[in-house]
This record gives C-alpha cells, sequence and structure tokens, in this order.
C-alpha cells in the first residue's frame, strides 16, 4: 500500500513543501496505523462502556428504591456537569495514584493504564447523558402497554428486557447518534494523559517532521470519515428497527 | 396458581365480596359482591365513572383492592404472598385499547408470554398461537405489525394473545369502546364463540344488546355500587331500580 502512494506524496514534498510524512515514511506510516487502531478501539471501548451504564442507569431511574435513584441523580449532576478533561484528569492522576501497581516481572505498572482510564472516564461522562436519553425513551413508552405485559405475567426485569427497552431503544435513537458522535470526538481528549490514539500519534509525527498544517489536516479528514461512517451506520440500524406503521 | 384447599369447580370462580377501592380520598367502589361461576358469562354495564373498569382491573390485581376480598378459585387476589406469575396466568384481560407490543408481529405478540413466562416448547406454542388466529380470522396476519392493523383486528390479536396462556377466567374491559362502528361487530363475534366455547368471561361493556344477548346476569352498577342485578332478560325488560330505568332509556 504504502509502496504504491509513497512516490507521489515524496514528489509532492519535494515539489510543494507539503509534507504528509506518514504516506512515504514507512515509521511514520506505522505511528499512523497504529494511531487509528488505538482510536478505534478506544472510542468503540467508550461507547460500549457508556450504553451499558445509560441502560443500567435507566433501569435503575424506574426502580422503587429511592436511594438507588438518589444514586443515579447524583452521578448525572456530577458528570454531566464537569467538563470531560477536568475528569479525565480526575480520573488518571488523582484515582490514578491510588491504585495498586502490578508485578510486571521485575517491573511495576499501575492496575489501570492511561488507555483504561481514558475507557472509564470518558465512558461514564458519556453514560451519564445516555442514562438521560435512555430515560426519555422509558418514558415514551405507554403505560398501558407496560400494563398488558403486566397482565400476561411478565416479571419486572423480563417487561424491562422484551417490552420498554426495545421500543425505548426506537425512541431515543437520534439523540443517542448524537452523543456517540460526540463521544468519538471527545475521544481525542485522551491526548492529554498521553493514550498513543490518532491525536497523540499525530502529534508525534508533526513534533519529528515539523509538518503541523499537514497533520492538522488528516486529523480532520479522520475524524469527518469516521464520523461519517458511524452516523451511517446508526441511520441504518435506526431503518432496520423501524416499524412498518408504527410512529406515522 | 393451585386453586386453593377447599375450592370445588362448584364454587364460584371468581367471588368479590364487599370490595372498597379508594383513590386517595375518593371511594370509587363501595362495596361490591359478585360471584362468577365456571362458563358464566357476566356482564357489567352503567354509566362512565362509576367504577367498572377498576373493579375488572381488581379481578386480576392489576388495581389493588383497599378493603373486601377478592378470590379466584378460592385464592385471595389482594394477599401479599400471592403468586401473581400464576393469577395472571388463570386471568386473562382485554383492553379497550388493544395494547399489543408494537415491535413485535402479531404471532410473535400471540407467543411471546407462553414462551417467556410459562417458557412452553416452541413449536407447541406456535401451533397453539396459529389455531387461535385462524380463530380470530386473523391467519392471514400472523407476520404483520400491529400498527399494519385495524383496531378491530388488533383487538383480535390481544384476544388470541390471552387466550394463548390458557386462561380460566377472560376479563374484558370495554374492547369495543375504541373501536368504529364497523369493526364492533367482528369483536363481539369473537367474544360470543368463546363465551359458546364455554369461557368464563367477565365484560365491561356499552354494548346492550350484545350484553343482553350474551350473558347470563348482568350487573348494573352506578357511583360505585351494584344498583341491581339479575338475567339479562329480567334487568333489562322489567328493571326495578329507578336509576336502572332511567340508564337504560338512556342508552337503549
Amino acid at each position: 500500500m504504502l509502496d504504491l502512494i509513497a512516490p507521489f506524496f515524496e514528489r509532492l514534498y519535494e515539489t510543494t513543501g507539503l509534507n504528509f510524512s506518514p504516506f512515504y515514511d514507512s515509521y511514520d506510516w506505522g505511528r499512523l496505523l497504529e494511531g487509528m487502531w488505538v482510536s478505534v478501539k478506544l472510542i468503540s471501548a467508550i461507547i460500549a462502556l457508556s450504553l451499558v451504564i445509560g441502560v443500567l442507569g435507566a433501569a435503575a431511574q424506574t426502580s422503587k428504591l429511592r436511594p438507588l435513584r438518589w444514586i443515579v441523580a447524583a452521578y448525572i449532576e456530577i458528570f454531566r456537569n464537569t467538563p470531560p478533561i477536568v475528569q479525565l484528569l480526575f480520573f488518571y492522576f488523582g484515582l490514578g495514584a491510588i491504585t495498586p501497581q502490578v508485578d510486571m516481572g521485575g517491573w511495576y505498572e499501575p492496575m489501570i493504564g492511561s488507555f483504561g482510564w481514558a475507557v472509564i472516564a470518558i465512558g461514564i461522562f458519556g453514560g451519564s447523558y445516555n442514562v438521560e436519553i435512555f430515560r426519555s425513551g422509558v418514558e415514551a413508552v405507554p403505560h398501558t402497554t407496560v400494563e398488558a405485559a403486566e397482565s400476561l405475567g411478565f416479571s419486572n426485569l423480563k417487561i424491562f428486557i422484551y417490552v420498554t427497552l426495545p421500543l425505548a431503544f426506537r425512541v431515543c435513537l437520534p439523540a443517542l447518534t448524537n452523543n456517540i458522535i460526540s463521544l468519538a470526538k471527545t475521544s481525542s481528549l485522551a491526548y492529554v494523559i498521553a493514550v498513543p490514539e490518532i491525536t497523540y500519534s499525530l502529534s508525534g509525527i508533526w513534533s519529528d517532521n515539523v509538518n503541523v498544517p499537514e497533520m492538522m489536516v488528516l486529523l480532520f479528514v479522520y475524524y469527518i470519515l469516521l464520523v461519517a461512517v458511524i452516523a451511517r451506520a446508526m441511520t441504518l440500524l435506526e431503518r432496520k428497527l423501524a416499524l412498518p406503521g408504527y410512529g406515522r | 396458581m393451585t386453586p386453593s384447599e377447599g375450592w370445588t369447580p362448584d364454587q364460584p370462580i371468581v367471588a368479590i365480596r364487599d370490595l372498597h377501592k379508594s383513590f386517595g380520598h375518593v371511594e370509587v367502589l363501595k362495596g361490591i359482591d359478585i360471584e362468577v361461576m365456571k362458563g358464566e358469562v357476566i356482564c357489567i354495564i352503567g354509566p362512565s365513572g362509576s367504577g367498572k373498569s377498576t373493579l375488572i382491573r381488581t379481578i386480576n390485581g392489576l388495581t389493588p383492592a383497599t378493603t373486601g376480598s377478592v378470590t379466584v378459585e378460592g385464592q385471595e387476589v389482594h394477599d401479599d404472598n400471592l403468586d401473581k406469575l400464576a393469577l395472571r396466568r388463570k386471568v386473562g384481560i382485554v383492553f379497550q385499547q388493544y395494547n399489543l407490543f408494537p415491535h413485535r408481529t402479531v404471532l410473535q405478540n400471540v407467543m411471546m408470554a407462553p414462551l417467556l413466562v410459562l417458557k412452553e416448547n416452541k413449536r407447541e406454542v406456535e401451533e397453539r398461537a396459529r389455531s387461535l388466529l385462524a380463530k380470530v380470522q386473523l391467519h392471514d396476519k400472523e407476520d404483520a405489525y400491529p400498527a399494519e392493523l385495524s383496531g378491530g383486528q388488533q383487538q383480535r390479536v390481544a384476544i388470541a394473545r390471552s387466550l394463548c396462556m390458557r386462561p380460566d377466567v377472560m376479563l374484558f374491559d370495554e374492547v369495543t369502546a375504541a373501536l368504529d362502528p364497523e369493526t364492533v361487530k367482528e369483536v363481539l363475534v369473537t367474544i360470543k364463540q368463546l363465551a359458546a366455547d364455554g369461557m368464563t368471561c367477565v365484560l365491561v361493556t356499552h354494548e346492550m344488546g350484545f350484553a343482553r344477548e350474551v350473558s347470563d346476569r348482568v350487573y348494573f352498577t352506578d357511583a360505585g355500587r351494584i344498583v341491581e342485578s339479575g338475567p339479562p332478560a329480567q334487568l333489562f325488560e322489567q328493571p326495578q331500580d329507578p336509576r336502572t330505568r332511567e340508564f337504560l332509556s338512556k342508552v337503549l
């Protein structure tokens, strides 16, 4: 792949001074690919965690146990009302400092690395929004539909899994898409705790080559394409889940 | 729910005794007594707001009673230790607004509860669901979604969905009230067939002609009390209470 494009970008650099080093230099090419791979892994993990938190949080909010609802409300207040970068630094430097170290065979490493903390911090941040998004969906499910399930002998858990959640999910999908896209972009904040995702690895490249504008363009293009893919996937999902004759 | 000890089929399958229900300070039911024998069809009629729906919903425990007793096969419904699931297996209910699961097809709607709640064999449930849908004349709509059906069709699916749990008693809460006049009939035909098959039915209805035709006994309720009850011929031809007469003169 690199062999094919390298001559063009080398010529481009020689003739115009535009230095897209990852496209002709195999070391930078490796850094770019590694950055993209870590970025995709990071975003996937963040989204997965935030969805789990969203569903569990929304379920907890429908609970009859008042303390449980208070905990969820407090969680939303804290994580929705503080900047994600502050949360990230808090988790990494605050909690990271007090988590135990593990023996790696001669040297010690923190139990949770920077990647782990980025997933936890941004996942929890995104989860606080998802709880509210799922809650709005849960509230949109007609009480009478739930009652029908109840009268057929469904337990509360089965009502939530088989009736409330599938209907709530469809209602909140557009809002969920927004938050997922937002989270994908927020993942670049992991840069500040040195997670080798794309923003971090490209900053390494531009420090070595002094080609900041070119790498910035590359970074923009990466995120634009990535978000386009996510948005497209969500639209397809929305279409797949659309119910014939429902909601019109 | 196994029938409670001492209950025999010659005793009322549903027995409501001195039932009171209050919502806050408003007393909706002020001492109701009703007995339903196995295979009987009971209609509850009366003006809007007389507590008919509340009454029928106490029978499967959807609305808890304030005081008094409701028993199904001798088993007290409003007992905290009651196995609600077992009760709801025995007592099916169909609502005014059908309340089908909009994200499942007609066939799935009917199969869901036996599969998930009773954990029955899928093939048997499917067979039963198909034959029930054929019975309510909807065998060609198995793969349709609820929103693609008319009100009357949805209501017949709702009936099939309840029947698939093989209940001993069916409750119908104003099941034709939300339907177009021309689709009312198809739902009533279904219920009539069910009654003819010997299903115990308790209906809240505004369809006087239907109540007269199908029921063994009619209860007229007003302001939370049973004003009068009797066989339909008697209640409709010779109502004793002035309130019954007034009501019937308005609706007939």
